[in-house]
Order: C-alpha cells, then structure tokens, then sequence
C-alpha cells in the first residue's frame, strides 16, 4: 500500500492517538534512571569492553600488564631493596593493588568517559549518567581475573576463606565503586569544560596510590604517627585495602592471629562504614554537580 | 497551560543561549580583564520561539544557515534543555541531528544498530525483530562489520536515516538527510518519509530544498536568526524565503532542487 504512494495521494493518512502525556523531550537524569535502562547501560559496558584497548595487539591483556608490572616494581624496590621483612609482601602489595587499580580505572575513564563518547552524547537523548557509571562496571568486569589470579595464589599458601574477610572484601568493593562514581561524575562533567581536569586526575592518582597501606605495613604509618593515625584511616580508599588485606594477606601468615591483632588497626569495620558514607555522601555531590553541569555540555563538545 | 489529545509538540517561549568564549587559557583571561576586553560573550541561538504542532502533521523547518534550524531540532530531540520557556513533546521521539545519528565511530555497524536502537528506547528484542529490515534498508551489505569510522558518509547517514526511521516512533525528526545519499537513495528515504507521514506520525522536517518540503509538509515555519519569522501554508513559507526556484533556471536544477540536492 504505503509503496504505491504519491504526493498527491498522501492527503489521507491515518488518524494517530498517541496515549502519552506531553512531557520534556529530555530524558529523566539522574544514576536511578541509568539503572532503570540496564539493557542500554548493558550495551554500553559491552562496547566499552571491547573499545578500552582498541587497535592495540594484546588488547585486554594489557589490563593485567598494567598491574603487574606495577606488582613487580613494588615488590622488587619496596620488598627486596627497602625490605622491611613484611611477611608474603607481594600479596600485601597484590591485594591492595586490586581495588586500588580498580578505583583509579574507575575515576581516570570515568573522567573522559563523556568526552571520549562525544558522538553519541552531541546527538542522542539519553541520561548521561550512563557513561561514568558504565566505565566503572568495565573496571570491575577487569578486576575479575585479577581477582581469580590473587585467589590461587592465596590458597597455594595455604589461605582459608573467612566469613569476616569476605564481608570487609565486599564492602571494599563498594566503597571503592561508589566513591570512585562519585568522582567520575564530577571529574566527568568538569572535563566538558576544562581539559586541565584529565591532568589533575592523573596528580591525585599519584596521590591516591602513596596515600594507602599497600606497599608499605599500616604499622609503619602507625609508629610515625602514633595517636594521628587514627586520621590515616579516615580515608575511604586506606579502609579498603586493609579490609583487602584482612580478607587475603592475613590468611596466607604463618600466624594469621597474630598477624590480625599486629596489622590490621581495631576498629576497621567502623572507620570502613564511615568510609562508605562518605562515599555515598561523594556521590550524592557528584550527582548534584553533574547535573548542574549537564545542561552545557552538548554545546561545549567540540 | 492545558493542550487537548492531539498535540504533539508545544514549543512555548523558548530561548537558548550559547557562551562564546574568547580567551581560554588563564593567561589570556587574565590580560583581557586587565585590558578591559571581553572574556566571553553570548549568543542566542534561539528567542522566544513558539509554536504547536498537532498529531500528524509534517512540518518543514526552514531557514539560512545559523537560523538556528539545528538548536531547534535539538531541543525537540531532547539532546538539550531550553535556557527559557519549555519543550514539550508526546510519545516516542527518533530521528537525526545535524546530517547523521549519534554513531559511535569505533563500533562496526551492528554494534551501532543495536545502540542507537537502545538509546531510542527499543528492547533488543524489538531491534532483533526489525533488524534485518534496517539492514536491508540501509543496503550498507558486507560494511555492516567494519567500524562506521570508516563508511563513507553516505553510508553513515544511510544507516542513521535507516535505524531512525525503523523506530517505532510517534514524532519522527529529519535534519538535511537528504543531503549526502545518492539518487536512489534519496528516492526510498523519500518514499518511506511518505510513508511515515501516512502513518500519522508527526514529522519534524529540515530541509533547504523547496521541491522535497513542498511534497512532503503540510506547513512551513521558517526561522530568522532564532526567531520565527513565518509559520503557515507551505507555497507562502517558500515564497517567504524567496527559494522559489527563478523562472530562468534549467529543469535539471529544478529536479535536483525536489530531491533536495542543494546544500
């Protein structure tokens, strides 16, 4: 029917009722919408998978040299040079390594997220959210074999699972995840404007990497500081690797025991809820902020 | 404000501003605020513009270039907010911006088909469903597994034009599709905007060539720099902006100028 049409014809046309209310073109914002599309978002960390490493010969693969060579270094210059005789040092650095990398992969992509997706972003309607929450899906998709390599290691030194240790594992997790979006989404929307932020990114990333537990004992930070120590743990991302630490270092000690009352400071679940509300509170500002921002950003992706 | 049933789009005193900036890095703000100079300036893109449109009809929205045909369609669209006033549409909206989708140049064509298609609201079983009539349609063949970076612009917008108008879409938006496809190519995209318009969708068209907005609209709005300048019957609009074609002019122009060619 419709083919045979001609201008002439197409006076008549069908009478369409569209049962919808007249509402804004613009599609709700906000990160609860972004999960209520899970299929786009789906879409979305699936391209992302196979778009991070694109055009490079050992693709993915370099999710896993990134680190490792990181491991080494660490291992060889603060285990066998500085050596303090930290015991099974290199999965002391492992373990914190994991959801430290997996912050700072979250928080770095994240951050060009929006510009690197500029095509789509300049042209469709869609809520925004979606590109700083799905690179941070992506990170924790490439942290799951690393995971699987630290586990094997684990238990070939003889490292039983705990109950606690996987808890404080998972509230690692997500504290490292939320606290990572929630930086994203500002760091994201503030690229938009200033390209410097991809560069302040790369500085607190130093930071970030330094200011943990990972290749040095807490103890350390302890006998510096004593009493003020207690300030080290007021940060999220500290609390994460030693919740990492108590999940998977301590069990592979000759004394996990003693081990556990030496290193791990008292109180880490409390400092680490701490941590994750304030993550939450993070992410409540970076939500507030990107929406702030949003409505400028099609017109400044140049 | 209270619209009956059949509304389907109410622009209603929209402005949109765009910051201009002269001076971008630190140093050379801070010597244009000593010197006085402006460090930024804006632009408006759109001012109070208004209009509605009911169920069904087929606009064609025309204007120079800078009118601000593209912000206008952007704001319809729902890629941008309006500074002032508000945009209101009813039902699901596709179509494409500015010459293209928002395809993302790193993904092959399927991958793009099935994005687009999720970003304008389709289940993957609804673009499993249609998927080999977009395919066909957009007739891009053994290109539809390399990365769109690499498709020529015709294809790109045949493959834009081709998912957008598989939507099942109550509002369907054209911005110049016309202007990069082939002879047959314009011919079928023409053919299926009829056929849209038969469907009693409402059709958002943006096109320089008079011939295609005389076939295909019922009613012309033209823009003048962010205003609007006419709104009405579609041979008065094309006279408006005086792109009735010129009594000398050849036939070849003036069959190019219906398969709207010229821009």
């Amino acid at each position: 029917m419709a083919e045979s049409l001609t201008p002439e014809e197409s006076g008549e046309r069908d009478q369409r009722l569209v049962d919808a209310p007249l509402v804004s073109p613009a599609p709700p914002a906000g990160l609860r919408e972004v999960f209520r599309r899970r299929y786009l978002l789906r879409l979305l960390v699936r391209r992302e998978v196979s778009a991070r490493y694109q055009g490079s010969v050992l693709g993915m693969m370099w999710s896993y040299i990134n680190p490792m060579s990181q491991l080494f270094i660490y291992w060889v210059v603060m285990g066998m040079i500085i050596g303090r005789g930290t015991e099974n040092f290199g999965i002391h650095v492992f373990c914190g390594l994991i959801v430290v990398h997996f912050f700072i992969e979250t928080f770095g992509a994240g951050t060009r997220s929006i510009m690197r997706n500029k095509a789509l972003v300049r042209k469709m309607a869609m809520p925004r959210e979606m590109f700083p929450v799905a690179s941070m899906l992506v990170s924790l998709y490439h942290m799951g074999p690393q995971l699987l390599i630290l586990i094997v290691c684990c238990l070939f030194m003889g490292w039983t699972p705990t109950v606690v240790g996987m808890l404080g594992f998972l509230l690692a997790v997500l504290t490292m995840g939320t606290l990572g979006t929630a930086l994203a989404l500002t760091f994201a929307a503030a690229n938009v404007f200033f390209r410097d932020v991809g560069s302040v990114v790369s500085i607190l990333t130093n930071f970030i990497r330094f200011g943990v537990p990972m290749i040095y004992p807490f103890t350390l930070v302890q006998e510096r500081f004593g009493a003020a120590a207690a300030y080290y743990l007021y940060n999220p991302i500290a609390d994460a690797v030693l919740l990492m630490q108590q999940a998977f270092w301590v069990g592979t000690t000759d004394d996990p025991t003693a081990v556990q009352a030496h290193h791990i400071p008292d109180h880490l679940f409390a400092y680490s809820f701490l941590g994750l509300g304030i993550s939450f509170v993070a992410l409540a500002i970076g939500q507030f902020v990107f929406s702030k921002l949003e409505n400028k950003i099609p017109e400044r992706l140049t | 404000m209270s619209h009956p049933a059949s509304t389907s789009i109410v622009v209603d005193g929209v402005s949109k501003y765009f910051t201009m900036r002269y001076q971008r890095t630190l140093k050379q703000m801070t010597v244009a605020a000593v010197k006085g100079r402006e460090i930024s300036d804006t632009f408006k893109a759109l001012d109070d513009v208004s209009f509605t449109v009911e169920q069904g009809e087929s606009i064609g929205l025309m204007g120079l270039n800078g009118s601000g045909k593209s912000t206008l369609l952007k704001l319809v669209n729902g890629v941008m907010r309006p500074d002032g006033g508000s945009v209101l549409t009813r039902g699901r909206i596709a179509g494409l911006i500015a010459t293209g989708a928002g395809f993302h140049p790193q993904l092959t064509g399927r991958e793009n088909v099935y994005l687009n298609a999720a970003i304008l609201g389709m289940s993957e079983a609804e673009t499993r469903r249609k998927f080999d009539e977009i395919v066909e349609f957009a007739d891009i063949g053994r290109f539809l597994e390399t990365p769109v970076g690499n498709y020529s612009s015709g294809m790109f917008a045949r493959l834009g034009f081709s998912v957008a108008v598989h939507v099942d879409s109550d509002i369907f938006l054209a911005d110049e599709v016309l202007a990069v496809g082939d002879r047959p190519f314009k011919k079928k995209c023409q053919q299926r905007m009829q056929e849209v318009r038969a469907e009693g969708r409402t059709l958002f068209y943006v096109s320089h060539a008079a011939g295609s907005v005389r076939k295909m609209c019922d009613r012309v709005i033209v823009l003048e720099k962010g205003r609007v300048g006419y709104d009405g019957d579609v041979a008065e609009g094309i006279k408006y902006l005086k792109y009735d074609p010129d009594d000398d002019s050849t036939p070849e122009v003036d069959e190019d100028d219906d398969l709207g060619a010229d821009i």
